[in-house]
C-alpha cells in the first residue's frame, strides 16, 4: 500500500513538474569574436544579470545555448539554423550587426521562432522587413537621431556639418538627423561620408568642417573609429569654436575612457546613459559593475532588457514559440532606460532618448544628462505586420 | 567650394603626416623583401603589437617609456619570429611564405585579443607635444608635426646609413645580388637577421607613434596592411627611395582625394595602383633596374 502510494505520488509529481515549471530554451546569438566581440560580451553580461535578478518572478526556467556569430552573416545564418533545427530553441536573442540580422531574418520568420533583437538598429528590421516574430528591444537608427535634429535647432544652432562612415547605418543615422533638423528650420552646410573602416586619418574631413562655416558638427561614429575621431577632433582644436554633437555611440560608456579628455564637452543623444537618475537604473548599474567591474553601456542594458522582456512574456504563461512571439509584442515595463513598450505597428521598442554631455568626473569621464526627450514611435516605414501564422 | 591658402596648407600637412606614418611601416617591409625576397604579411601585426606595447608601457611609465621601449619589444618579437619561423621558411618559395605569414596575422590578432581584450585602448599625447603650433597663418596639432619630423629624421638616417656606411654598402650588395655578396665574404644571413629586426622595430615605432592619434584595436594591423602593400608596390620593391615616394603619393592622393573627390576617395588609390602596375609593373623606383 505504502509502495503504491509512493509510486502514485512519484507519478503525480512527475506529471505535475513540467506544467509547474516550463523550461524555455534560449539561443543567445552574439559576436564573441571579431570587431564587435566587446559588444557581444556586454550584451551577454546584461542578459545573464537580468535572468539572475528577475528569474524568480516567473515560473519558467531558462536554458541558454550561446553561439558566436563572428560578425559574419553566413556564419550567423548557420548558427541560427543549428539553434532552430538541432537545439530546437524556443526563442533566439542577440544579434549585434544589422548585416547579420538581415541574414537570419528570413530564417527566423519562416521557422516562426521569436527573435529578440538586442542591438542591430537598421530601420528596415522594424520597417519594410518587419516580422511578427522579430521584436526589437534595442533601438532603431532613426529613433536615436531624429529627436536630436529638433533639439539642436531649439538650442539655437542654425547650420551644421555632418560626418559619418559610408555604410547603411551611417547614412540612416545622418539622414534621420538632417530630415528633422531641416524640418525644424536648420541648414546643413556640408555632408561627408568617410570610407567605412578604411579611414584612419580624419584630418582632411576636419579641415573641411572647419572651412564650412557651420555652427556645429553632427557625427555618427562607433567603436575604434569613434575613438580616433574624437581624439583627432580635439587635437585640431575645433571643439571651442565648433562644438561636436552626435549620436551617442560616439562617446559610449564602453570606450569613452580610451578617448580621454578629448571627449569632454561632446554632446550626444542615446537611448541609455549610465547616469540616468532613477532607482531602476541605480540597481542595474550597481549590480552590473559588481558583476563585471565595468560601467554598464547601452549594449549591456539592451541585453538586460532583452532578458527582462523574455521574463515578462513568460509571466503571461507563454511557453512555446508562438505564444512567446505574441506575448513579446505586448510587454511593457519600467527598466533602467525608463518606461519601455513595444510599438504594435512595427515591433520596435518605444523609449525616451537622453541628450547627454560627457564631463570629467571623480573616476574618469562620466555623463551629464542634459535633457530627456519623450518617447516617440517610428513611422511604419513600409511595415505591414502580418498576423502570426500557424 | 572656395578655400583659402590656409586650408590647403593644412591639407598638405595632413597628407605629409599620413605619408610619414606609412613610410615608417613600408620601409621595413620593403627592405626585408628586397634583401630577403621574403614577403612578411604579418608586418601589420607587428605595428599593432607596437601600439599595444606602447599603450601598456605608457600606462605604467608615461608616453616616452612606451615610445622608446615598444620598438625594442617588437624587435624582440621579431627575433622570435625569425628564429622560430622565418629562418625555416627562407627557402620554401613565396607562396608558402605568404600563406604562413598570412596565417600569422590571425594568430597575432587573437593573441592581442586574449592578452589585451576586445575593448579599444587609447593613450594620451605627452604633455610636451600637446596643443597646436601656429605658423603660416594656420594652427596645426604639435603631435602631428612631431610625426612628420620623426618620419623625415628616420628617412635621413636610413638614407645616410644605406649610402655612406659599410653596413649600408653590404645591404645594397645583398639586395642587388645576395649570392655574389656571400661570395665576397659578407655574412648575408646575419645581415638578413639584423635588417629584419630593424624592420620590426620600425613597425613597432610606427605603432607607438600612431597609438595616441588613433585607437588601439586588435584589427589595426589588418587595416594598415593594405595601404602599406600599396605603398611598396607603387614605390617599387626593396628601395628607400621607392618607400618614401610611394608613401608620399599614397598620403597626398588619399588626403586630396578625400577633399576634391570625396565620392571617389576610396577608389582613387586603387585606380592609381592599377595604372602603376600596368605602366610600370616593377614600381616607380625599384631597387633593381
Amino acid at each position: 500500500m505504502k509502495r503504491t502510494m509512493l509510486a502514485a505520488l512519484g507519478l503525480a509529481t512527475g506529471f505535475a513538474l513540467p506544467a509547474a515549471a516550463e523550461d524555455i530554451k534560449v539561443g543567445l546569438l552574439l559576436p564573441f569574436s571579431g570587431v564587435y566581440a566587446a559588444l557581444g560580451n556586454d550584451i551577454e553580461a546584461g542578459f545573464n544579470l537580468a535572468i539572475e535578478q528577475f528569474g524568480s518572478e516567473t515560473k519558467a526556467t531558462f536554458e541558454i545555448v550561446r553561439e558566436d556569430t563572428e560578425v559574419k552573416p553566413p556564419v550567423a545564418l548557420g548558427k541560427a539554423k543549428k539553434l532552430i533545427l538541432q537545439d530546437n530553441v524556443d526563442l533566439i536573442a542577440g544579434i549585434v550587426s544589422s548585416g547579420v540580422l538581415g541574414a537570419v531574418r528570413d530564417m527566423v520568420h519562416g521557422a516562426g521562432v521569436p527573435l529578440i533583437v538586442a542591438n542591430a538598429g537598421n530601420d528596415e528590421a522594424t520597417g519594410a522587413d518587419c516580422s511578427p516574430y522579430i521584436t526589437r528591444m534595442s533601438f532603431s537608427n532613426s529613433q536615436i537621431n531624429r529627436p536630436m535634429g529638433t533639439w539642436m535647432h531649439e538650442q539655437g544652432i542654425g547650420k551644421v556639418f555632418t560626418l559619418a562612415p559610408d555604410y547603411a547605418a551611417g547614412r540612416q543615422m545622418i539622414d534621420a538627423f538632417t530630415a528633422s533638423f531641416i524640418a525644424a528650420g536648420g541648414e546643413v552646410v556640408g555632408q561627408e561620408f568617410t570610407p567605412f573602416q578604411k579611414t584612419q586619418d580624419f584630418g582632411p574631413y576636419l579641415a573641411q568642417a572647419k572651412a564650412s562655416g557651420a555652427d556645429a558638427v553632427y557625427v555618427f561614429y562607433a567603436g575604434g573609429e569613434a575613438i580616433s575621431f574624437v581624439k583627432q577632433y580635439d587635437s585640431f582644436g575645433l571643439k571651442a569654436d565648433l562644438p561636436l554633437y552626435g549620436s551617442g555611440f560616439l562617446t559610449s560608456a564602453l570606450y569613452v575612457n580610451a578617448e580621454g579628455p578629448a571627449a569632454e564637452g561632446v554632446i550626444t543623444a542615446l537611448h541609455y546613459v549610465p547616469t540616468i537618475d532613477t532607482d531602476a537604473n541605480r540597481v542595474f548599474a550597481e549590480a552590473f559593475t559588481a558583476a563585471t567591474g565595468r560601467v554598464p553601456s547601452e549594449y549591456a542594458v539592451q541585453g538586460y532588457d532583452a532578458a527582462r522582456a523574455l521574463i515578462e512574456a513568460t509571466k503571461t504563461g507563454a511557453s512555446d514559440r508562438e505564444t512567446l512571439a505574441n506575448a513579446l509584442r505586448q510587454v511593457s515595463f519600467e527598466g533602467p532606460r525608463g518606461t519601455l513598450s513595444i510599438d504594435p505597428a512595427t515591433n520596435n521598442v518605444v523609449q525616451p532618448i537622453y541628450v547627454y554631455e560627457t564631463v570629467a568626473g571623480e573616476n574618469g569621464l562620466t555623463q551629464k544628462v542634459l535633457a530627456q526627450l519623450p518617447a516617440e514611435t517610428d513611422p511604419a516605414n513600409g511595415c505591414v505586420m502580418p498576423p502570426i501564422a500557424n | 567650394m572656395a578655400h583659402d591658402l590656409g586650408f590647403w596648407t593644412l591639407q598638405a600637412l595632413n597628407a605629409l603626416q599620413l605619408s610619414m606614418l606609412l613610410f615608417l611601416l613600408s620601409i621595413g617591409l620593403t627592405v626585408i623583401f628586397g634583401l630577403m625576397h621574403f614577403v612578411n604579411l604579418a608586418h601589420g601585426s607587428l605595428y599593432a603589437l607596437g601600439a599595444y606595447f606602447a599603450a601598456s608601457l605608457a600606462a605604467v611609465g608615461g608616453y616616452w617609456v612606451g615610445f622608446f621601449l615598444a620598438p625594442v619589444a617588437v624587435a624582440g618579437v621579431g627575433v622570435l619570429l625569425y628564429s622560430g619561423l622565418i629562418k625555416r621558411m627562407r627557402k620554401s618559395g613565396p607562396m608558402a611564405q605568404v600563406l604562413v605569414t598570412f596565417g600569422l596575422i590571425f594568430v597575432m590578432l587573437d593573441l592581442t585579443r586574449i592578452f589585451w581584450g576586445d575593448l579599444a585602448l587609447g593613450i594620451e599625447v605627452p604633455a610636451l607635444l600637446e596643443g597646436r603650433l601656429a605658423f603660416l597663418g594656420i594652427e596645426y596639432p604639435t603631435y602631428r608635426l612631431f610625426i612628420i619630423t620623426l618620419g623625415l629624421a628616420i628617412f635621413a638616417v636610413l638614407a645616410f646609413v644605406l649610402r655612406s656606411t659599410q653596413i649600408g654598402a653590404m645591404i645594397r650588395a645583398g639586395v642587388d645580388n645576395d649570392a655574389m655578396a656571400a661570395c665576397l665574404g659578407i655574412n648575408v644571413e646575419r645581415l638578413f637577421f639584423t635588417v629584419f629586426c630593424v624592420g620590426c622595430a620600425l613597425a613597432g615605432l610606427a605603432g607607438a607613434v600612431a597609438a595616441p592619434l588613433l585607437s588601439v584595436t586588435p584589427d589595426m594591423g589588418l587595416q594598415i596592411l593594405i595601404p602599406t602593400l600599396i605603398v611598396i608596390v607603387i614605390g617599387g620593391l626593396g628601395s628607400l627611395k621607392g618607400a618614401i615616394a610611394g608613401s608620399l603619393i599614397y598620403g597626398f592622393v588619399q588626403t586630396f582625394g578625400a577633399v576634391l573627390a570625396p565620392q571617389l576617395a576610396s577608389v582613387l588609390i586603387y585606380a592609381l595602383l592599377a595604372s602603376v602596375l600596368v605602366i610600370k609593373p616593377v614600381g616607380l623606383f625599384p631597387a633593381k633596374g
